[in-house]
């Protein structure tokens, strides 16, 4: 059932593009093997250019995301991108529909583009936990710029600003009503936005109401957030967007901001494995009949969520100190 | 005794019959399914009366054919004044060997030509395309040029018979290339009839031979109305088809309300462009499925006929009787064919022949019965075109109009079939329109949920299919398949290598660069694309230079 | 974390028939597995690269167009050139008896044809795949 470490470690040091998708399968079914992988090699972590595209259904965001590809590509940039889709939360089971909208030349044409979809596999943040190991794997892969796409159903997926060192969110004239409709979290994550479907009518409207939105937001960085009209199936604007993502890069090491960005991503993985870890810990030593039952107390009012935690953490904290004492 | 007294009656009665007669037959034996529904999910009765009929108004709903609604048809005499066009879609391989099988078929009483094209000539590729390698001549003829064109039609009058061409994205071209062929035989092109599909929403839906995006999609087409009601009077410009969104999966409302909503698109684009509503609408036909489930089919069609009418003339004013009616052509249900015991499919054909000439249809295509295995052969051809003569000759439903009209049970499915589809239809005004609807993969998803509920329905035994998952045989593997001569490919490429010696590529080039000009702008596009073709430029070569200007479409249907 | 079938679903050549191809993607999800559509219009190589970048377990193939013969091998073929050939391929649509002998020799592990069962390919896919 598990993939043996030889079977994708020697490959993917080698530049093999199936021991590469092997070792992303790997992040996904058993973490801890790529986790000491890439412990092992850490000195071929951090060189990739980490670009986050979301937006709401329907923006076209993987065209744009293919178009800008190929336009990277054919400026001398190995690509890597990630297609995160929601998984069928009773099943299990998904589809992952974004590769169909891809153009032809990222749809395999070019060595130069590597290709994944991954699903959620429930993970309410819109990224999976498994994505933030595949973008590492392919930065150690050698892959110059890493876009990772996400669902853009609003709800949280502001987790891109924790694995992004550029956050790209597209708009559409006409999806909503306006931009007011768009989650104000959405729009604070931007640090370029994008019109697409330009040729639409009500494009000039959006880009206005986005440019007065943006006076509105003071930018203590001193990075100016540009807004871009693209029409990505005819690949208009594109080369724009390119531009502009290679300069916020610049922008981002040059100002020592890289670094800020790169701490507070560590900060929040960090956070997010201690919480992981903590909750497993958790479970094992006050086990999942006393949350049960803690449950039923609550639900019946016999006690608070809060007194609930109060005594479910004196137990917990009784139990590590019997058990380091013993 | 006053209408309100006798159904008055009727109620009391049938409450009596289900507390007594049938009451007592239920206790003992129950019936076979608790509730017994309709693809689009219409309750159907035990037993319907009068009072289901109740709002039923003769002359408003149903009138007279020939007379709106058009209910009980579009003709005043129907079928009594003359049969359906019997029209078998048929072509494959080289067009040596479809022109032989349309002079075959025209033999054999056929009365219309239906062509068929291969996949490469329907997204616009050359047979030398790589795209092509493998599809050449698989399901239809592969035309490449004006040359091909000319061999298939090779010895068929074009003012002698009606031809019905089943080519979407690049149908200004192959319109052409007909027209092209016309001019060589001497025929104006005011004595050709015929049809071209030119149904590209449709495709975006259901069917895939796409090439452009919506909006240069829709201006050739509002090209080709425009070009064809100054020069080319008598052909149908477009057949909206229902047909490829129930083999998609859909339901019979949807059906409806999905090709009504494409049509009523493609009229606002026209009209949109500056046309006159009454000088192109005579000449939109409709091209619709004929299912398995016999009442239900019926009550489409005329439920459909209706609706379009007063859509029309509601909506867009329309003034001419002509604009007005609802006239198509259907196809017998290629996905309800079975690859189990294939001979079981010339009674499933049959049925849902019958419903189309009971539905009022104008022409038919009949299916063969061993089309879920391969193309057809001659032998299984001549069956499903005698399947028609039967119900045309022999049957007697051809003697009088519209029989099934005034069925309490076929009218009222009727209404509850045009309920339904408005309801969509409004759905699908509300987002803007068909074109918005197509793009936001609404109608993509309706249908494919809908698809997905009948393979479910199949699986679970709940619907029978027999031979499939009920009634099955040990059966041996068929015999005597067509088969289409893998060696077609290299064929037409070696054609298409000696025509690109033979002809003047300086005018070829010349009129392809008039060609994209032209399309940067906004001029009609239908003269110049008739002399690129005359000049023998490929249809690869015209497509290359739109796609060029217009863009490919990508797909965005969701699962 | 329990390993998925992963499942790419591919419509080699230009047929746009894709209703069956539709209702298996679903199928094989509601069965818990993790499915890829490609689309339509898809060059054997552009669906091998998907394969392999994919890390699927098994490539289901299919056509209504009489195109198979020469697409399915083709696709069996690229993969094996790309030392790929442990992804197990299978086909469906409208392929006539004849035909499935050559293209099982041609290394297509099953052809479904019409009237098959969803259930049918969810309990192949779980038994001839595995690593």
């Amino acid at each position: 059932m598990s993939v043996v470490k030889a079977d994708w470690q020697e490959g993917f040091l080698a530049g093999d593009t199936r021991a590469l998708a092997r070792a992303i399968s790997a992040a996904e079914n058993e973490p801890e093997v790529v986790h000491s992988f890439l412990q092992e090699h850490s000195g071929r972590l951090g060189r990739a250019h980490v670009v986050g595209i979301t937006g709401p259904p329907g923006a076209g965001k993987s065209t744009l995301t293919g178009q800008l590809a190929v336009t990277l590509v054919a400026r001398g940039y190995s690509v890597g991108l990630l297609l995160v889709d929601p998984s069928s939360p009773f099943t299990g089971g998904a589809i992952l529909g974004d590769r169909l909208r891809l153009p032809d030349l990222a749809q395999g044409s070019s060595s130069q583009i590597y290709v994944r979809s991954l699903s959620s596999r429930g993970s309410m943040g819109g990224l999976s936990r498994a994505t933030a190991d595949a973008i590492k794997l392919l930065d150690a892969f050698g892959k110059d710029i890493i876009i990772v796409e996400t669902v853009g159903t609003g709800q949280s997926e502001t987790d891109i600003i924790s694995v992004a060192d550029s956050v790209v969110v597209l708009a559409v004239p006409g999806l909503g009503d306006d931009i007011q409709a768009m989650k104000a979290g959405i729009l604070e994550i931007a640090d370029l936005f994008v019109v697409n479907k330009a040729d639409r009518d009500g494009a000039d409207k959006t880009e206005r109401e986005l440019l007065s939105m943006l006076k509105l937001q003071a930018s203590s960085s001193g990075w100016t957030i540009p807004v871009i009209k693209t029409v990505a199936i005819r690949n208009e604007g594109i080369a724009d967007l390119a531009d502009q993502l290679l300069a916020h890069y610049e922008f981002l090491q040059t100002s020592g901001l890289l670094l800020e960005v790169r701490t507070a991503r560590v900060k929040s993985e960090l956070n997010e494995l201690l919480q992981l870890r903590l909750t497993q810990e958790f479970q094992k030593v006050v086990g999942a009949a006393r949350y049960e039952e803690y449950t039923q107390q609550i639900v019946s009012g016999n006690i608070s969520p809060y007194e609930a935690v109060n005594q479910l953490w004196q137990e917990f904290v009784s139990e590590i100190k019997r058990s380091a004492s013993s | 005794m006053c209408p309100d007294e006798r159904l008055q009656e009727i109620r009391s009665k049938r409450e009596e019959w289900e507390q007594t007669t049938l009451h007592r037959v239920l206790n003992r034996y129950p019936e076979r399914k608790a509730v017994f529904t309709k693809s689009s999910g219409i309750e159907t009765k035990r037993v319907y009366t009068p009072e289901d009929v109740v709002e039923l108004d003769y002359n408003r709903d149903l009138g007279f054919p020939g007379q709106y609604p058009y209910t009980r048809g579009v003709q005043p005499t129907m079928y009594r004044g003359r049969l359906w066009t019997m029209r078998q879609y048929a072509g494959f391989a080289t067009a040596e060997e479809s022109n032989q099988r349309y002079k075959y078929l025209l033999e054999q009483g056929q009365t219309g030509l239906s062509v068929a094209f291969d996949l490469p000539t329907q997204i616009g590729y050359d047979s030398d395309h790589e795209l092509a390698a493998g599809e050449v001549g698989k399901v239809g003829v592969a035309i490449d040029s004006l040359a091909d064109m000319e061999i298939l039609f090779d010895g068929i009058p074009l003012d002698k018979v009606s031809t019905s061409m089943t080519i979407n994205a690049p149908a200004s071209i192959l319109l052409a290339m007909y027209l092209g062929v016309a001019a060589k035989q001497g025929v104006p092109f005011n004595k050709l009839s015929g049809t071209i599909q030119n149904d590209i929403l449709k495709e975006y839906v259901a069917r895939g031979t796409y090439i452009f995006p919506p909006a240069p999609s829709m201006r050739l087409i509002t090209n080709i109305f425009e070009f064809c009601s100054q020069n080319v009077p008598n052909w149908n410009t477009i057949s909206i088809s229902g047909y490829h969104i129930r083999e998609a999966g859909s339901t019979a409302a949807q059906e409806i309300a999905f090709t009504l909503s494409n049509g009523i698109a493609y009229v606002q684009a026209a009209v949109g462009a500056g046309l006159d509503v009454d000088d192109f609408a005579p000449r939109l036909s409709f091209f619709f499925n004929s299912h398995t489930d016999f009442f239900e089919e019926i009550a489409k069609f005329r439920a459909a006929r209706r609706l379009w009418a007063k859509i029309m003339r509601e909506r867009f004013g329309a003034k001419k009787e002509k604009s007005l009616m609802l006239r198509f052509h259907t196809q017998t249900a290629g996905s309800t064919l079975t690859a189990q015991q294939p001979d079981n499919n010339v009674v499933r054909v049959a049925l849902q022949a019958l419903a189309a000439v009971l539905g009022g249809t104008q022409s038919l295509h009949t299916n063969s019965r061993d089309e879920a295995l391969a193309l057809p052969t001659e032998e299984s051809v001549r069956i499903a075109l005698r399947t028609q003569q039967i119900i045309a000759y022999e049957s007697g439903v051809a003697d009088t109009i519209d029989p099934l009209a005034g069925s309490y049970y076929v009218e009222s499915l009727t209404n509850a079939l045009q309920q339904k589809a408005e309801e969509y239809i409004a759905r699908i005004d509300e987002m803007g329109g068909a074109v918005k609807a197509v793009e936001n993969g609404y109608m993509q998803r309706e249908i494919q949920d809908a698809a997905y509920e009948y393979q479910r329905s199949v699986e679970s035994k709940e619907r029978i299919v027999v031979g499939v998952n009920q009634f099955q045989i040990e059966e041996p593997a068929p015999e005597g398949l067509l088969m289409v001569d893998p060696a077609v490919g290299e064929l037409q490429a070696k054609k298409l290598a000696a025509l690109k010696e033979r002809r003047d590529n300086l005018a070829v080039a010349n009129v392809l660069d008039e060609l994209e000009q032209a399309a940067r702008g906004d001029a009609n596009l239908m003269p110049v694309i008739l002399r690129a073709v005359q000049s023998y430029a490929t249809l690869g070569e015209i497509c290359d230079r739109l796609r060029n200007v217009f863009g490919e479409y990508v797909a965005h249907d969701l699962l | 974390m329990e390993k998925k079938i992963r499942v790419l679903i591919a419509k080699p050549g230009l047929d746009g028939h894709d209703r069956g191809a539709k209702v298996i993607a679903r199928a094989l999800r509601d069965a818990g597995m993790e499915v890829i559509y490609t689309g339509l219009r898809r060059t054997p190589e552009q669906i091998v690269t998907a394969a392999i970048q994919e890390d699927v377990d098994a490539v289901g193939l299919s056509c209504l167009s009489g195109a198979h013969n020469h697409l399915f091998p083709r696709v069996v073929e690229l993969l094996r050139e790309r030392q790929a050939d442990d992804i197990v391929v299978i086909g469906g649509g409208v392929i006539p008896d004849a035909d499935i002998p050559g293209l099982k020799e041609a290394g297509v592990k099953e052809i479904f044809t019409p009237g098959t069962s969803t259930e049918d390919v969810v309990a192949f896919l779980k038994t001839h795949v595995g690593r």
